[in-house]
């Protein structure tokens, strides 16, 4: 156990070097954007005022707010500081909002949404490359090129022909929003109802997705595995197929794990511009109207979670990936 | 070399997908030598005009009248304005006038529009009927107005000093012009988008714009991987864990992170297709440098390297005529994937509203942006952006059935 205890301390304290280097990229890049915000927003709120000394008033109480009259240093100390606190400041462009209470509320509906997207599309891929390279033939002839083409549409694309298909023509499904417009979040069954259908559309866009890349992967890593030493071994031995197919399956599963842990930052990015497609209530929406607003605490704040969520996930699949690849669990035993 | 390239091309699916990219890379060359207008050139007064032939009205007037006596025109005729939508509408405002419903048959048109005629009246308001409802009965009849008539219509100017209309020419029921006649016709194959510009000219210059940016941004990962991991690979010690190092923390921070970061500093004024390729290249080194690393590290020690070592080439030498030809398929391949992936990347970026700038060139992901902002995907105009979806996926396809193509030629475990 003590080896395990290693294992995961090494990653524990990879994982916290990369947080703050993120963090770091976090604070800088935002703020070395042209442009004063402040100006922008006092321009907004400033809108129809035609004393000046009034606009100059505005102006300086909102430099003063959010801190932008200050050095590089002080900001960022004062940002540290901050963000311990679970305080991102005031969102600009939803001003008199905070940061966090946006982003509290899309943050769980982006991970209700990408989570078990993400997981059910890695399982159906694994079983379905694993199927096609065991079958081959005529099934493997129709399955890969579909995926390579499914694999290939961005997310927004199939997100953009779901919508288009089931909600737009035959009208089965809402195609926009989390949930009904002209509701109110409560825990009444028609709310309830009203989520489920606005769930279906961004569900499946993603699982689609996720289907195509992972089925070529591990098609390739099980013709590896079918095609080696011990499989052939194992048949002379006689040994039934559905018992090799096992083996040949966890072999093949092991890197796809190590895949996955690496490829989610890119599934989380494109999942995040499908949800703008369906303007679902998550992160992807909030980034683009922060976007669109100027708003760099948003902006750098919601890049700070959806970063913190990946780490998150990988270390996840670190820590699992210790636990089943038996290697590793050879190694940590002593 | 020509052995290589014969057997690339003896894959089904390198060819497939090398057919199909060149392809789509000769309409971007050759198509604007046949259309010389300027692809942001705003055409119509009006959004979304659907796809078709746009015969100019007025030239079809001046031109020469040719009688076709055609049996099933005037059925067309009313069908193009009394669909079975219409009928039905028709229908069921004279079921709540109060006409019984076994008087009223929707296949007979005469009928239909008899009943509809002696009925109908625009004040007449109707218990429980929206007044958007009313309006639409207003605006269907006017269109219906004149629907079975058979004689033609009368063609009139205005006379400029007694500002009278003057009758100059009738047009019958059964004239036709010939389109090869009139001066003005104009091929929209894909219709207009919402700014009015031509969506097909702007499509092929998007795509052109777009290809451009995936190889500038493929040319620089890839260029930056491969030195990376180079020097990684082979020096190894400190240099290596550096590079590492970074290599490792770019791995797990995501990529769509940091562009949009870097390019929202960057601003919109300063954000042209070519700095969006150079910020992509740039976050996106980082898996060829990992791969060219792990290659290079189970090269270091193979024994025609450690001859040359031994025969005191200098480094430079080593790495390109004893290394770097074992990993030349390997760098092309992940080559043609980054291109691809670029071409994604930037899209995403678009439609999040940190392109390049729009004013000057248009890509493949502004034009989605555009038609999102439009939402010309809900109003169903399909032609501003279904397209797009294809040309991406086509390009992507094409590229990834190329690099699924060459990965079997080049590792036999993988070979049907």
């Amino acid at each position: 156990m003590k080896g395990y205890a290693r294992y995961f301390g090494k990653k524990m304290v990879w994982f916290g070097i990369t947080f703050i280097a993120a963090f770091l990229l976090n604070f800088i890049l935002p703020r070395l954007m042209p442009g004063d915000p402040v100006a922008a927003i006092t321009a907004r709120m400033a809108q129809g005022q035609t004393n000046a000394a009034g606009v100059e008033a505005i102006y300086r109480q909102y430099t003063e707010l959010f801190g932008t009259n200050k050095s590089m240093l002080e900001q960022f100390i004062i940002y540290v500081k901050n963000v311990i606190n679970g305080d991102f400041g005031f969102s600009f462009s939803q001003y008199p909002r905070t940061v966090a209470s946006v982003l509290s509320v899309s943050v769980w509906w982006t991970v209700i949404l990408q989570l078990p997207a993400i997981i059910v599309g890695w399982l159906i891929g694994n079983v379905l490359g694993a199927l096609a390279a065991y079958r081959r033939g005529g099934y493997d002839k129709a399955v890969m090129p579909l995926s390579i083409f499914v694999s290939g549409l961005p997310a927004f694309g199939m997100a953009i022909i779901l919508l288009v298909i089931f909600g737009v023509r035959l009208k089965w499904l809402p195609t926009s929003g989390g949930y009904g417009f002209d509701m109110i979040p409560n825990w009444s069954w028609a709310f309830i109802r009203s989520v489920i259908l606005h769930y279906i559309l961004p569900f499946f866009s993603i699982v689609l997705i996720v289907i195509g890349g992972q089925a070529i992967g591990m098609r390739s890593m099980s013709i590896y595995e079918l095609n080696a030493d011990y499989v052939k071994y194992s048949r002379f031995m006689g040994i039934k197929d559905n018992k090799i197919i096992r083996y040949v399956f966890r072999n093949a599963m092991l890197p796809q794990v190590t895949g996955l842990a690496l490829a989610i930052g890119t599934m989380v990015g494109g999942a995040l511009v499908a949800e703008i497609v369906f303007s679902y209530p998550g992160l992807g929406t909030t980034l683009l109207s922060g976007i669109l607003g100027q708003d760099y605490p948003l902006i750098s704040a919601t890049a700070l979670i959806i970063t913190l969520m990946t780490l998150i996930a990988t270390l996840a699949l670190e820590i699992l990936y210790g636990f089943i690849d038996p290697r590793i669990k050879a190694a940590q035993s002593d | 070399m020509k052995h290589t390239l014969q057997q690339v091309f003896h894959s089904g699916k390198f060819v497939v997908g090398f057919i199909i990219f060149t392809f789509i890379l000769l309409t971007v060359i050759v198509y604007p030598l046949f259309v010389k207008a300027p692809p942001l050139a705003i055409l119509s007064q009006g959004t979304f005009f659907p796809p078709g032939i746009y015969v100019n009205v007025y030239d079809s007037i001046g031109s020469q009248p040719y009688t076709l006596m055609l049996d099933d025109a005037t059925a067309k005729r009313i069908a193009s304005k009394l669909g079975d939508q219409e009928r039905q509408d028709i229908k069921d405002w004279l079921l709540a006038f109060g006409i019984p419903e076994n008087e009223v048959d929707m296949a007979d048109t005469e009928n239909l529009m008899d009943q509809w005629v002696n009925n109908y009246d625009p004040k007449v308001q109707l218990p429980g009927m929206t007044f958007a409802k009313q309006r639409y009965y207003q605006r269907l009849n006017a269109s219906l107005e004149g629907i079975l008539a058979t004689e033609g219509v009368t063609i009139a100017t205005r006379n400029a000093e007694a500002g009278t209309l003057e009758e100059t020419d009738t047009v019958a029921q059964t004239d036709y012009v010939n389109v090869t006649e009139v001066p003005n016709v104009r091929l929209l194959v894909l219709g207009t988008d919402n700014f009015g510009r031509d969506v097909m000219t702007e499509l092929v210059s998007a795509t052109g714009t777009s290809l451009m940016i995936g190889l500038v941004a493929g040319l620089i990962a890839t260029t930056i991987g491969l030195v990376l991991g180079l020097l990684a690979g082979y020096m190894g010690g400190v240099v290596d864990d550096v590079i590492m190092f970074f290599t490792n923390l770019f791995t797990v921070i995501p990529t769509i992170v940091l562009l949009i970061l870097i390019s929202f500093s960057i601003g919109q004024e300063n954000r042209g297709p070519v700095v969006i390729a150079v910020v992509i290249g740039f976050t996106a080194w980082v898996w060829t440098a990992r791969a060219v690393r792990a290659q290079v590290i189970s090269l270091r020690n193979r024994d025609h390297v450690s001859l040359s070592k031994i025969s005191g080439h200098p480094i430079a030498r080593i790495i390109f005529t004893d290394i770097f030809p074992y990993i030349a398929s390997y760098v092309i391949m992940a080559f043609i994937l980054q291109v691809s992936s670029a071409i994604l990347y930037e899209a995403s970026l678009s439609i999040l509203g940190l392109g390049p700038k729009t004013t000057e060139v248009f890509t493949l992901g502004l034009m989605m942006n555009w038609g999102m902002i439009y939402q010309a995907h809900i109003l169903g105009k399909w032609w501003a952006i279904f397209p797009v979806i294809v040309i991406i996926a086509l390009v992507s396809f094409s590229l990834n059935l190329m690099n699924t193509g060459l990965d079997q030629v080049y590792n036999p475990a993988l070979r049907d």
